[in-house]
């Protein structure tokens, strides 16, 4: 069958005949369940879950433009040409209170009337799928699972602003999704639900992609505007908001993935049904990556205000192998770490922020005692130090000083005062920085070091590890049970283990490099850290 | 009309310019180091925080447009702290042989933190360290010396339009280099020099004033001698030895500002050549021989009386200088028309 | 310029035509790039593919010397679509009539094959230039180094009156004088035809005037123009010559020719500071002073007069320019040349200038220089000539016709070549400083890929260039951004004296030299020792040097 454009009228036939087929489809399938009509995912995982985001993730066939139009895709797009106005628009967003799911929570509404007010004939709509913290893979996952939805949103944003060019910035290091998305864009154009007069309609509306190279940065706002402009991809100074002077100097929103998966669905049901889920303060669900020391890890969309106790133990499982939780990092290397004792705190922006968090994109990593929350600081700070683009001076020359000194604390060669050093320089840079990343890059090291001070005190003044982690601050020494396999001396890296077959072995100490190899592998447990 | 007050002096503003620009205009100096008012704005040194009342943050006075009623603070305490650790933290990683630097004297770096109190740099760790560049004629790169301001790649961006430089690497590592790091030359670069005079430290230096001292040089003002811009410049001259080392810009220059050329910035060792001309010379027996003034004029007057009364004034032709000044022309002109009696005097007026 | 040059940063359309602006004049080459990069629009006419060229919205790169075709093509469209400035030419202009007569021979079909420039190209320039009412006309010696230099100004003066382009600002025609003080030696009356303040040696009331100012009988008849000089030397009509500051065997076109001319002087006075070419056939030679060794003024392109200020003492017993002819003409017995100092002359220049007289040394230095026409005291400078009237009332428009180059190539002499400057010299002077002199040591003429091939030529490789009238070797530079049959070549180097291939044909009216267009031929030649190439004195002949 040779696609063709369609219209308004076509549309609707084709979503009402293809809604029995997709459902017969589904009505096989072993791992969905039925849910206030609609099929879902099934399990003990997904039960506590309220997908809206990730609504058709696994459960469609992302390259099926007619699965995802059984699911009412481009039902909300079309209700918005055809039955709203985009001031109505805008005011059902605002309504809704849809925070940017990037992690700033800034009003997506707001955002966009800022963007509407502005007189001028080009604007652009920018879906920001820069998604580079570690561990995070929400809209990764959007974009391959359910790949309409993100254009779906952003063309409803084109219509609501008057903008007619969209640019989905992605990482190059997301081949399936890049895939997946030009392949809906190609046939949502094919279909006349992208493209030149949508649906028939004057709206028109173009996206195409712009591949990152991996930096970090480019998931800033406006550094990202510079390297879709072929610049350097490094922050602009604020002057002027990006809603009113952005890429290429034009009016320009940038929304993030699951920001934009969120759209269709709110113009559909309305802000009503999307404000009833969640909390006064944050509207609507929110996706995290739970990953970590969690039995069970995936992707979680809850509402808002859920408990971290919730996500970690009800969703999660809790913890692995007996170990205890310790605490959870969220808003990745932006983000802090939130102690066990807090875990009943409610997920939403305000209460995050309250706590000395972040909601951030998504991340949620939990650590158990195993984990040095000095070590833990140093990981998300150094990987600032790499990623930052080095055009501030406290960014580029600030994190790195304090990365050296979390380095000194983690190898037993700090002293207290180093401790208030790391709280100025901490305000230093989180007050001059020109952008999110300098803003909050010390976000971790200032977390940790106001929940777990012991720690830290422990490494400085006592030159311990608490968590046995600090390689300089441990050593690995054979006790007498040794049953003398000789086990830890063949995997030994660095031959620094010596003895007699059936013989007690022994570790020489200057020569050990602290790998733990020998822990691993001894069969009796006799090698101890200390 | 826009009314604010900038460290409790009031202003009033046409139209919304950036706080730093405003601060000026009340005699409030805000310090800064990336900052040119002919360039985009690039934020990036931080040192121009100021707190505005009514507003959380700390933002930085070049990339804050006045508005209506703010009342801004430029100098408080929490401000002074700040600035000088990020200070310190310039010169943490920054060559610590300013006794020897060229740039002493005109080094913004060490202006500011002379003024804000750094003496040593308190953060101890990793230095950057790149290969100095000095293959070309004209300038030094020393990029241990960079503070990563950026006012390089802006000019060169900007205002001359060639896009030598641009930063390269990332955070603390990054730096400000040529396309695939190739050292300055003629095919990358006009030569102009605007970087040198842009940059805060000594990381861009002009090698013509290398071995001098700023404050023991005089600068004269005058207009460029080569083509018909009009450009405008500061001569540096090096009184004692009579000799002119190189060219600065002004910034109230009306036609150029601060831009120049290569020929303007670089040209001035033509001055004191070797090969100018020191003495009247006469042709005697065929060869060029030195004289006094008194022989080569009287000489001079009593030929051109001989041919004129021998052939007229019209076998007499002068031909003057687009070169020289108005001063001369005029009184070459005046020569020949008053003088010799004729009007064949001209110039390459075409060319 | 009838503007000023930070104007250009204000045009909404630059329109560069026989100006490589970002090498010969960089700064107001940087404002227009600068402008471009703000939005601007250019189109840029030149044969090479300059740094302008390569950032223009349109490049015209036409065959040398057809800009009149071009124009007048241009002109053609644009009345044939109705875009010419009807009230403007009504009101503030005579002569349309003719021009529409005569552009209406120049079809677009008839231009592009005269021109090499695509009917389109013609058509979207036209309308660029016509439409944009900021646009401003600047060029250089690509228009008026031919031997239709003066037809060719005229003609992009009736392109701006026919759209109404003069007498506004950021708009206007703006000849970018080569030299820095070419437009102030004009003003001055350095020309056979003109006192100083262009009033006409030919004309009573200024003879008068003159008469009586100096006190001598004023010579009623036009002088000589500097070719007319050369030719009356070799016949033995001109006897002496004074030349202050310039070097005619270098840079005037056909050297050989004038130096046949100077060679055949009774007597010969060169004021110099280097030891010139044409110094060294003087009978005295003068030691003058350098711009920093003196104080006065220089006119700009936007006829700005800026202060020069005495920076350094000069050398050896070297003596004010100015100063040295008062002291000759006193040796002669002639009063009225006692000046005290520079400012003294000033004030001379401004009782006879009459767009001078309003600037004093004071005003001069406190504003920062002042844009004659500045009649008093009080008047602030002209920024934008032509302001709602021009002198006279109107301007008249002059028809122009297409003449080709007086040079063609042909199988013996089959490249064509192009002279000009190179950004790193200017002229003949800045090869006296080292620095500037290491960054371009020598001549390299470009020369196009293709031609290289036929040549058999690499980049390392030394040609001998020869015209009808003489040859030079040279190192070459194999670019694009000369055509294929196209040659380009500066006149900076005395290694490489390029005026030695140049031809003394000139425009009929200001006897400008074709230094835009000769024919040559060119041929492969080897250093007569390899060391050479690495160690040629400088000023050392390369002719001298190949084998």
């Amino acid at each position: 069958m040779t696609k063709t454009k369609i219209t308004r009228e076509e549309l609707d036939f084709l979503r009402e005949s293809m809604k029995p087929e997709l459902d017969a489809l589904l009505a096989e399938r072993e791992d969905l369940t039925k849910k206030n009509g609609e099929y879902v995912l099934a399990g003990e995982f997904y039960e506590k879950q309220t997908r809206i985001a990730l609504r058709n993730f696994n459960i469609i066939d992302p390259e099926s433009l007619d699965e995802y139009i059984a699911r009412d895709g481009y039902l909300a797009l079309e209700k918005a040409i055809f039955d709203k106005t985009p001031a109505g628009i805008i005011d059902e967003m605002k309504a809704a209170n849809l925070r940017g799911r990037g992690g700033a929570g800034f009003p997506a509404g707001r955002k966009w009337e800022t963007a509407a007010r502005e007189d001028n004939d080009v604007k652009y709509m920018i879906c920001n799928a820069d998604e580079g913290d570690p561990g995070a893979y929400m809209d990764r996952s959007i974009m391959e699972g359910d790949p309409h939805s993100v254009l779906e949103g952003m063309a409803i944003g084109g219509y609501a602003i008057g903008s007619n060019q969209g640019f989905i910035y992605i990482r190059a290091e997301y081949p399936r999704a890049v895939k997946m998305l030009e392949h809906a864009i190609a046939e949502a154009e094919e279909r006349g639900l992208l493209g030149d007069n949508i649906l028939g309609s004057d709206f028109s509306f173009h996206i195409e992609l712009r591949l990152g190279s991996g930096a970090f940065v480019c998931g800033e706002a406006t550094a990202l505007m510079e390297s879709i402009e072929g610049k350097r991809g490094m922050p602009r100074p604020k002057i002027y908001r990006t809603s009113v002077r952005g890429l290429w100097g034009k009016p320009t929103i940038v929304n993030n993935v699951e920001t934009y998966a969120n759209v269709p669905a709110i113009i559909r049901k309305g802000a009503d049904w999307f404000t009833s889920i969640g909390t006064q303060d944050s509207a609507g669900t929110k996706v995290f990556a739970l990953v970590g020391k969690v039995k069970n890890s995936g992707l979680v969309e809850v509402p808002m205000g859920t408990t971290i106790n919730e996500i970690v133990f009800d969703i999660g499982g809790g913890l692995p192998d007996g170990h205890t939780a310790k605490a959870v990092q969220t808003g990745g290397p932006s983000g802090g770490c939130i102690p066990a004792e807090l875990f009943d705190t409610k997920i939403d922006f305000g209460s995050l922020a309250e706590i000395g968090s972040i909601m951030g994109s998504g991340g949620m990593v939990v650590m158990d005692e195993t984990d040095c929350m000095v070590d833990i600081a140093r990981f998300f700070l150094e990987f600032t130090v790499d990623e930052s683009c080095g055009k501030c001076v406290p960014c580029r020359e600030g994190t790195k000083r304090m990365l050296e000194m979390i380095e000194r604390i983690t190898e037993g060669k700090a002293e207290l005062e180093d401790l208030d050093r790391i709280t100025s320089l901490a305000d230093t840079i989180s007050t001059t920085s020109l952008c999110g990343l300098g803003q909050t890059a010390s976000t971790p090291v200032v977390s940790t070091m106001h929940y777990f001070f012991d720690e830290y005190q422990a490494h400085v003044v006592d030159k311990k590890c608490p968590a046995l982690h600090c390689k300089e601050l441990i050593t690995f020494f054979i006790e007498d049970d040794c049953i003398g396999c000789t086990r830890c001396a063949r995997e030994c890296p660095v031959n620094c283990i010596s003895g007699e077959v059936k013989g007690l072995h022994v570790i020489d100490q200057h020569a050990c490099i602290k790998c733990g190899n020998c822990h691993d592998v001894c069969p009796v447990d006799c090698i101890t850290i200390s | 009309m826009i009314n604010i007050t900038i460290d409790g002096r009031p202003l009033t503003l046409e139209k919304p310019i950036n706080l730093l620009e405003a601060a000026k205009l009340v005699d409030v100096k805000i310090p800064h180091l990336c900052y040119a008012e002919c360039l985009s704005v690039f934020a990036g040194c931080r040192l121009c925080i100021v707190e505005i009342e009514g507003r959380n943050k700390i933002e930085t006075s070049c990339s804050v447009l006045a508005r209506d009623g703010m009342v801004v603070h430029t100098n408080t305490e929490r401000l002074r702290a700040l600035r000088r650790d990020l200070l310190d933290l310039l010169i943490s990683n920054h060559p610590k042989d300013c006794l020897t630097c060229d740039k002493v004297g005109s080094c913004e770096l060490q202006e500011l933190c002379y003024e804000y109190g750094v003496k040593t740099p308190s953060y101890i760790g990793a230095q950057t360290h790149f290969t100095i560049d000095d293959m070309n004629p004209i300038m030094i790169r020393d990029q241990d010396k960079c503070i990563k301001c950026g006012k390089c790649v802006r000019v060169c961006n900007e205002i001359q339009v060639t896009g030598t430089y641009d930063f390269a690497g990332r955070g603390f590592e990054s730096t400000v280099t040529t396309a695939f790091d190739q050292p300055i030359n003629k095919d990358i670069c006009r030569m102009c020099g605007q970087c040198i005079s842009m940059c805060p430290t000594g990381a861009l230096q002009n090698k013509q004033l290398v071995g001098h001292r700023p404050w023991e040089l005089k600068k004269v003002r005058t207009t460029c001698p080569f083509c018909g811009t009009g450009c405008n410049f500061d001569l540096n001259v090096d009184v004692k030895n009579n000799k002119v080392v190189g060219v600065t810009p002004c910034e109230d220059a009306p036609i150029n500002g601060t831009e120049l050329c290569v020929k303007g910035r670089f040209h001035t060792d033509f001055i004191s050549s070797e090969e100018r001309l020191t003495t009247p010379m006469i042709r005697k027996d065929g060869e060029l021989q030195p004289a006094s003034w008194e022989e080569a004029l009287s000489y001079t007057a009593k030929r051109m009386a001989e041919i004129k009364a021998e052939h007229g004034a019209d076998s007499i032709t002068a031909l003057s200088s687009a070169r020289c000044t108005n001063e001369d022309n005029y009184v070459l002109q005046k020569f020949m028309r008053a003088v010799i009696g004729t009007n064949s005097i001209d110039h390459c007026a075409r060319t | 310029m009838s503007n000023s040059v930070n104007e250009v940063l204000g045009s909404d359309l630059i329109f560069v035509i026989g100006s490589n602006t970002t090498e010969a004049h960089p700064i107001i080459g940087n404002k227009m790039k600068q402008a471009v990069l703000k939005g601007t629009k250019l189109i840029v006419v030149d044969p090479r593919k300059t740094e302008l060229a390569r950032m223009a919205d349109l490049h015209l790169p036409l065959e040398s010397g057809s800009d009149a075709a071009l124009v007048n093509g241009m002109i053609h469209i644009i009345l044939r679509e109705g875009w010419e400035a009807k009230e403007y030419i009504a009101e503030r202009t005579t002569g349309f009539e003719d021009i529409v007569e005569t552009v209406a021979r120049y079809t677009p079909d008839v231009v592009s094959e005269i021109t090499g420039i695509s009917e389109d190209d013609l058509y979207e320039a036209a309308r660029l230039y016509a439409q944009t009412p900021k646009a401003g006309i600047y060029y250089t010696l690509g228009i008026t180094e031919h031997t239709t230099g003066t037809s060719n100004v005229m003609n992009l003066a009736n392109l701006a009156l026919v759209t109404g382009h003069v007498g506004f600002e950021n708009a206007g025609i703006n000849p970018l004088r080569g030299q820095n003080n070419v437009q102030g030696a004009c003003d001055m009356g350095a020309l056979p035809n003109t006192y100083p303040g262009y009033q006409a040696v030919e004309n009573e009331k200024s003879i008068k005037f003159f008469s009586d100012f100096y006190g001598v009988e004023m010579n009623p008849k036009n002088g000589l123009r500097i070719p007319e000089m050369m030719d009356a030397a070799v016949e033995g009509k001109v006897h002496a010559m004074f030349v202050m500051g310039e070097d005619p065997v270098l840079s005037d076109p056909d050297a050989n020719h004038v130096r046949k001319a100077v060679s055949a002087l009774d007597f010969l006075v060169v004021q110099e500071i280097f030891m010139s070419e044409t110094a060294k056939y003087a009978d005295v030679i003068l030691p003058a002073t350098c711009y920093a060794e003196k104080d006065g003024t220089f006119t700009a392109s936007e006829r700005r007069v800026q202060k020069v200020r005495k920076a350094v003492n000069p050398p050896g017993v070297a003596k004010l320019d100015w100063q040295i002819i008062c002291e000759l003409a006193q040796k002669m017995g002639a009063p009225g040349f006692d000046f005290e100092d520079a400012e003294d002359v000033f004030e001379e220049i401004r009782a006879t200038t009459p767009s001078y007289r309003g600037m004093t040394y004071k005003r001069l230095d406190e504003e920062n220089g002042l844009q004659w026409p500045c009649p008093t005291e009080s008047h602030p400078g002209t920024k934008f000539l032509h302001k709602g009237v021009f002198p006279g009332g109107r301007a008249r428009m002059i028809p122009v016709e297409f003449e080709g180059p007086a040079e063609l190539t042909n199988e013996d002499y089959p490249i064509l070549l192009c002279t000009g400057r190179k950004l790193g010299h200017y002229n003949v002077t800045t090869r006296y400083s080292r620095l500037l002199d290491s960054i371009n040591p020598y001549e390299e003429a470009e020369i196009n890929p293709e031609d290289a091939e036929k040549f058999g030529l690499g980049s390392d490789d030394l040609i001998r260039v020869t015209s009808r009238r003489g040859s030079v070797v040279t190192r070459i530079q194999i670019t694009d951004k000369v055509k294929p049959g196209m040659m380009f070549m500066t006149f900076h180097y005395r290694e490489t004296p390029v005026n030695e291939l140049t031809q003394a044909a000139y425009d009929p009216i200001t006897l400008t030299g074709e230094y835009k267009v000769s024919a040559v031929k060119i041929e492969k030649v080897e250093w007569k020792d390899e060391e050479l190439a690495d160690n040629v004195h400088r000023f050392e002949r390369l002719d001298s040097l190949v084998k």
